[in-house]
């Protein structure tokens, strides 16, 4: 297992490497001088002076990206434009609540998904499966900020329920805290949803089909326990995989959701840097966001290895 | 590929011989929503090509004393802040949700494919450095880095395809890689290099041929997925300026007014989620047809 584990991380560097060139790159890509992308077209040629000498964008290329490497391995990600802010003070502000909502949406999403995957596979081509496949259609398919747009209309607008914005952090009350976000936090769940009950269902019915399933019911365990105990246990590894596969699609579904909800998280940081024109705070968001999955994919794999030990010896 | 049937059988017309696309297509047919999804991909494109003939009015014919009129017969779907009518600008924008989400696919297909084969088919270190780039690609959270570009590139829709459709690239490179792996050690890809065949038509005449099908389905089902992330970077105020109709930035406007006016943005929204679903259940189908393990 060490021997994976160290085999794993060292695949990680170049991965994060190139993750870092082209993060280096992105303003790179527009035509002309990137202070210009930055500032705007219709920018002074003092204030591109100014930025250019800020940002070092005058040197070389090569030192640029040499200079940029060293401050993000020290942990610097740049300095906002706006109010001279650390990038990396400014993540780490907002990280709670993109921390909370990304969880409670993945939480939500299971208690929906395991109960449907199973139903679904338990009972395949009956009206449990139609219902549970319909629901994963719409989860693919329903954009997000249009689900967010009708569930403020529907629920808060129209039925008070729950607000349509805002947020409460748990320190201030945990129950005041769920209220704010149980709207998001639906849309955010939906299309985690609709993959993983489709995934666990094509799975599950796999497995059933394994001698092992055949040998727990001649030795006469009920067939529920049968479902629970022998068949879901191996079902869910690659249901793991695919829910930490989501974080990627999770953290742009945080973009667009707080926005739409006004919730100070990592994804309303993108936003605003993108309409201030602050280039530091977007690259380093999307640096970060970037690593975050590379993470999230190394822990999936490691799980996957412990919990299935042939991964480790392939 | 003919199935074999003895000839005094075929003589004695007890059996008819069933061609493999016949097959394929009776197997597709008996999937009623994919062909529910073909239906409805086939009205989204007749709506695009027929934007004029069947639009009521002009899409961007202004009319301030018609502002926010709910539907009614003169506005079947209502009308916006300016007084346009929503359904011919729902009729009209479905030109550019759809032209743009095929561009996308098209550029993750046509950059993604030959990256993936030469990866796969020649393996070693190139494949190694292609497969960490890939892989350095699928870490980025597509939508952000496709705003990121956009926002870089400016706000246009050429600028949201070339945007989305760098993203896509790694999915398609990845996905043909895999084929061709399971592809280039078959009998045949060994009896075309035999007989003296080029790397080029090796792998482009025996190789990708045999590994298209599974690039075709993934193709299909990024489609939906190009059409979300379009309307997403519009919605975000990242894809083309206004006036132009475009289904994410007429929810974008839409949002202002959701409590007074909620068709404006309730319409644009219902014709994304639509037109993705036949997409994607299409996409479905296709798979089911070509790969019956995977339901």
């Amino acid at each position: 297992m060490a021997r994976f584990i160290v085999r794993r991380i060292i695949n990680v560097i170049p991965v994060a490497f190139i993750v870092l060139l082209v993060t280096f790159s992105l303003i790179h890509i527009a035509p002309g001088n990137p202070a210009y992308a930055i500032l705007g077209e219709q920018a002074s040629p003092a204030a591109v002076k100014l930025l250019d000498q800020q940002m070092g964008l005058n040197q070389p290329l090569g030192l640029q990206f040499v200079e940029y490497l060293r401050h993000v391995v020290e942990g610097n990600l740049g300095y906002s434009l706006l109010d001279h802010q650390s990038v990396a003070s400014l993540i780490v502000s907002r990280l709670p609540v993109t921390f909370e909502l990304a969880v409670l949406a993945v939480i939500l999403s299971l208690l929906i998904a395991l109960p449907a995957g199973i139903l679904a596979a338990y009972r395949p081509n009956t009206w449990i499966d139609s219902v549970s496949r319909v629901l994963a259609l719409v989860g693919a398919a329903v954009p997000n900020f249009w689900l967010a747009l009708l569930l403020v209309y529907i629920f808060a607008v129209s039925l008070h329920w729950f607000p349509s914005l805002g947020w409460i952090p748990l320190s201030q009350g945990v129950a005041s805290n769920l209220w704010h976000v149980i709207l998001p936090v639906v849309v955010l769940a939906l299309p985690l949803v609709a993959i993983t009950s489709r995934v666990l269902r094509g799975e599950l019915m796999e497995v059933m089909r394994l001698m092992y399933i055949q040998v727990a019911r001649s030795k006469g365990v009920r067939e529920w326990g049968v479902v629970m105990r022998h068949g879901l246990r191996n079902a869910l590894i690659p249901v793991v995989t695919v829910v930490g596969l989501q974080v990627g699609g999770l953290l742009g579904g945080v973009v667009i959701t707080e926005s739409i909800f006004s919730l100070p998280g990592m994804g309303q940081l993108v936003v605003d840097a993108i309409f201030n024109r602050d280039y530091p705070v977007l690259q380093g968001s999307v640096l970060f966001m970037a690593l975050v999955v590379l993470a999230a994919n190394l822990l999936v794999d490691l799980c996957y290895a412990w919990i299935d030990p042939r991964i480790r010896y392939n | 590929m003919a199935v074999f049937v003895p000839e005094p059988i075929l003589e004695e017309g007890l059996v008819q011989p069933v061609s493999s696309k016949k097959r394929a297509w009776r197997r597709f047919t008996r999937n009623h929503l994919a062909v529910g999804g073909l239906i409805l991909i086939g009205l989204f494109i007749l709506m695009a090509l027929a934007a004029p003939l069947i639009a009521p009015y002009a899409p961007d014919t202004t009319h301030f004393g018609q502002a926010f009129h709910p539907p009614s017969s003169a506005h079947w779907l209502g009308t916006d802040e300016l007084g346009r009518d929503l359904l011919s600008r729902i009729i009209y924008g479905a030109r550019g949700s759809l032209l743009s989400a095929v561009l996308i696919v098209a550029l993750g297909l046509v950059v993604g494919v030959p990256v993936g084969l030469v990866s796969g088919y020649y393996g070693g270190w190139m494949d190694e450095v292609v497969m960490r780039v890939v892989d350095a690609g699928l870490a980025f959270p597509g939508l952000v880095l496709a705003m990121a570009m956009a926002w870089i590139l400016g706000p246009s829709l050429m600028h949201a395809v070339i945007a989305i459709g760098i993203v896509t690239i790694p999915q398609f490179a990845r996905v043909t890689r895999g084929q061709v792996l399971e592809v280039k050690n078959r009998e045949y890809v060994e009896a075309s290099r035999c007989l003296g065949a080029s790397s080029l038509r090796v792998m482009f005449r025996h190789i990708l041929i045999n590994a298209a099908t599974p690039i075709i389905v993934v193709a299909t089902l990024n489609i939906g997925s190009a059409l979300l992330s379009v309307a997403s970077l519009s919605f975000l105020g990242l894809g083309p300026p206004p006036p132009a109709p475009n289904w994410g930035g007429m929810l974008q406007s839409g949002a202002e007014y959701l409590t007074m006016a909620p068709w404006i943005s309730i319409f644009p929204g219902a014709a994304i989620f639509l037109a993705v679903l036949g997409f994607n259940t299409f996409g479905d189908g296709i798979r089911d047809v070509f790969d019956p393990n995977h339901r």
